[in-house]
């Protein structure tokens, strides 16, 4: 919402583009290999990605332009690379503010100071904030001067039917109808998805009670970009508040509310800025401040059961709503559509099995799984459910004030990308590494020279070894071979040996790592990987 | 102790606190620190331990 007399896109900073519906109504109704329904940042993701291998999509946004409120705001390293991948990562390093402190206060005294995992060897930092529309309008950028992508906004799907070889959707805007024809379907329309609901599905997992109040404000404050959380804190006895530093003066406040507080009655104009006020005297601002925009929300781990259905694949919040506290909504999402855009784009070319499909449920379900255990206990400390928590958090920040070890017990839970160790496409993880990345986690990145490993890697797969004898055994189609010195920083990073080897998926997740590889064990890899299709040398 | 036990032992405070019920967390949690103090087997360390929990306990108020 935005204060009265203010429209919905009548933001204090950022000018919302406006798109119009498709005015050249001749080849709507031509196939089209993928259709994806949503244009948020996912959506556009999975458009780019897509682009990326070759592959053109049709992409339908409901609304005339972005999401009006800033809503995400925390983007992990992990969606850094995807956007560096899908080529929109400039934007985001010039605009985005990155941070890697997180300070937790009670009663006004500081219990806790953390520092995510960062380092020299680190391309980028562990977390970065910048607004949505921000997100979308970067992404957007590089969707509209792509040839493999075509928008059409003010577009709602109304219908989306099983044909033999796809989907037929039904598309509805202010000009008319019609249907379309897309052999599969990315679903990336949210939360409140209607592809999902058209196809008989429900989320299912839990709700939880806790009910925050998220406002952003603008103001000229002084103070770093550290994320801030308030337990019990004088102006909101009981409540947790949680406060981020975002670009152009912005400040984001979340606030929780009482049980029994009236939620209409919190989100009046009034209360909302009689709140903000509270917030700040706590912290100690008293200059000028301006309202922006203000929402609500409640914490839930809710995810479908199968995120594939049939030709449809659900990525983010359409397959899975997840609470704020670990800022994994949006970064999963993310993780989602570049996961699905590489396997349909191999597929549909035929380099690689449809088997392949069927690996995308596990791995980001799994994720989601993930993030549900790890939120459950991030909720547990900020939203006690029950009297039992209730008092050992209040036991433990109490003791915080004297014991600095009961403060860790209010560590936030940050994003850390899942490892596919259970997927049907990872090979088991080879047990002789005695440390390293596992097979399934993301490849960790290390200074070479003056550039990071994670430059050198090839547009498909890539593998890493360190003997250039092996190196001169490898001629697979589609994987781009780097060479590494065993002294190297690298070679310490990821635990290899001389004759080490790790196979490196165009998503960035490992494949599969051998410490003493062999060309046959490789190419065998390489197949598990893509689903069992044997790829020959075109030559 | 690492973090990830103490995280465990906390967890498992809260729910045993909800399983006894609010009329016995008192009893339960008065029983858990006799057991502590006989395991600790060092009457002087209990004690300044009590003083230590004692600290800052107005400002839960």
């Amino acid at each position: 919402m935005r204060p009265a007399g203010r429209g919905d896109t009548d933001s204090l900073y950022f000018t919302y583009p406006h798109f119009d519906a498709p005015a050249d109504r001749d080849a709507l109704s031509n196939p089209a290999p993928i259709a994806i329904v949503g244009a948020g940042p996912i959506g556009m993701t999975a458009a780019l990605g897509l682009a990326r291998e070759g592959v053109r999509s049709v992409m339908f946004g409901a609304k005339p332009t972005f999401n009006e409120g800033s809503r995400a705001i925390c983007i992990a390293r992990s969606s850094l690379y995807i956007f560096e991948r899908i080529g929109a990562v400039a934007p985001f390093l010039e605009k985005a503010l990155g941070w890697t402190t997180g300070r937790s206060f009670y009663r006004g005294s500081q219990i806790l100071e953390f520092e995510m995992p960062d380092s020299a060897q680190e391309k980028y930092r562990p977390m970065y904030n910048l607004q949505q529309q921000y997100i979308e309008q970067f992404l957007w950028d590089a969707v509209k001067r792509n040839p493999l992508i075509e928008t059409r906004w003010q577009s709602t799907v109304e219908a989306a039917e099983d044909t033999p070889g796809g989907v037929r959707l039904k598309v509805q805007d202010p000009h008319g109808s019609y249907t379309i024809d897309a052999a599969y379907v990315l679903a990336a329309d949210g939360a409140r998805s209607q592809i999902r609901k058209m196809r008989g599905l429900r989320l299912k997992g839990e709700n939880y009670e806790g009910r925050y109040v998220i406002a952003d404000v603008q103001m000229p404050h002084d103070y770093p970009t550290i994320r801030r959380a308030l337990f019990d804190p004088d102006c909101r006895r009981g409540a947790t508040i949680l406060i981020h530093k975002q670009p152009d003066n912005i400040w984001r406040i979340d606030y929780q509310l009482a049980d029994g507080e009236d939620e209409a009655h919190a989100m009046n104009e009034g209360t909302v800025r009689a709140s903000v006020t509270a917030v700040l005297t706590e912290i100690g601002y008293d200059g000028e401040w301006e309202l922006e925009w203000w929402s609500i929300y409640s914490a839930n781990t809710l995810a479908l059961d199968d995120y594939r259905d049939g030709r449809i694949f659900f990525i983010g919040d359409s397959a899975h709503i997840v609470p704020i506290f670990g800022v994994r909504g949006l970064n999963n999402g993310l993780a989602d559509a570049h996961n699905i855009a590489w396997k349909l784009a191999w597929v549909m070319q035929g380099k690689a099995g449809e088997a392949l499909l069927d690996s995308y449920t596990p791995e980001r379900r799994g994720a989601t799984l993930d993030v549900f255990a790890n939120a459950t206990k991030s909720a547990r400390f900020m939203t006690p459910p029950t009297r039992g928590w209730q008092v050992m958090r209040d036991a433990a920040l109490n003791l915080a004030l004297s014991h600095p070890f009961a403060g860790h017990l209010a560590n936030p839970r940050q994003m850390t990308p899942y490892t596919y160790a259970d997927s049907p496409i990872v090979v088991e993880d080879d047990a002789s590494f005695s440390g390293g990345a596992p097979a399934g986690a993301i490849l960790p990145d290390a200074l070479i020279g003056d550039a990071h490993l994670s430059d050198h890697l090839g547009d498909a797969f890539s593998l890493i070894v360190f003997d250039q004898a092996l190196a001169k055994a490898i001629d697979l189609p589609d994987v781009a071979v780097i060479v590494l010195d065993t002294g190297s920083k690298a070679a310490k990073i990821l635990s290899a040996g001389p004759s080490s080897a790790y196979l490196v998926r165009p998503d960035l997740h490992i494949a599969a790592r051998w410490f003493e590889a062999t060309p046959e064990a490789i190419k065998s890899g390489l197949t598990h990987a893509i689903a069992g299709v044997e790829r020959h040398d075109p030559k | 102790m690492t973090p990830s036990d103490l995280e465990r032992v906390y967890g498992a405070l809260a729910e045993h606190i909800d399983a006894v019920g609010p009329a016995k967390s008192e009893l339960f949690l008065s029983k858990l620190a006799l057991l502590t103090a006989r395991e600790i087997g060092d009457a002087r360390r209990v004690l300044t331990l009590l003083d230590e929990a004692r600290l800052n306990i107005d400002a839960a108020d």
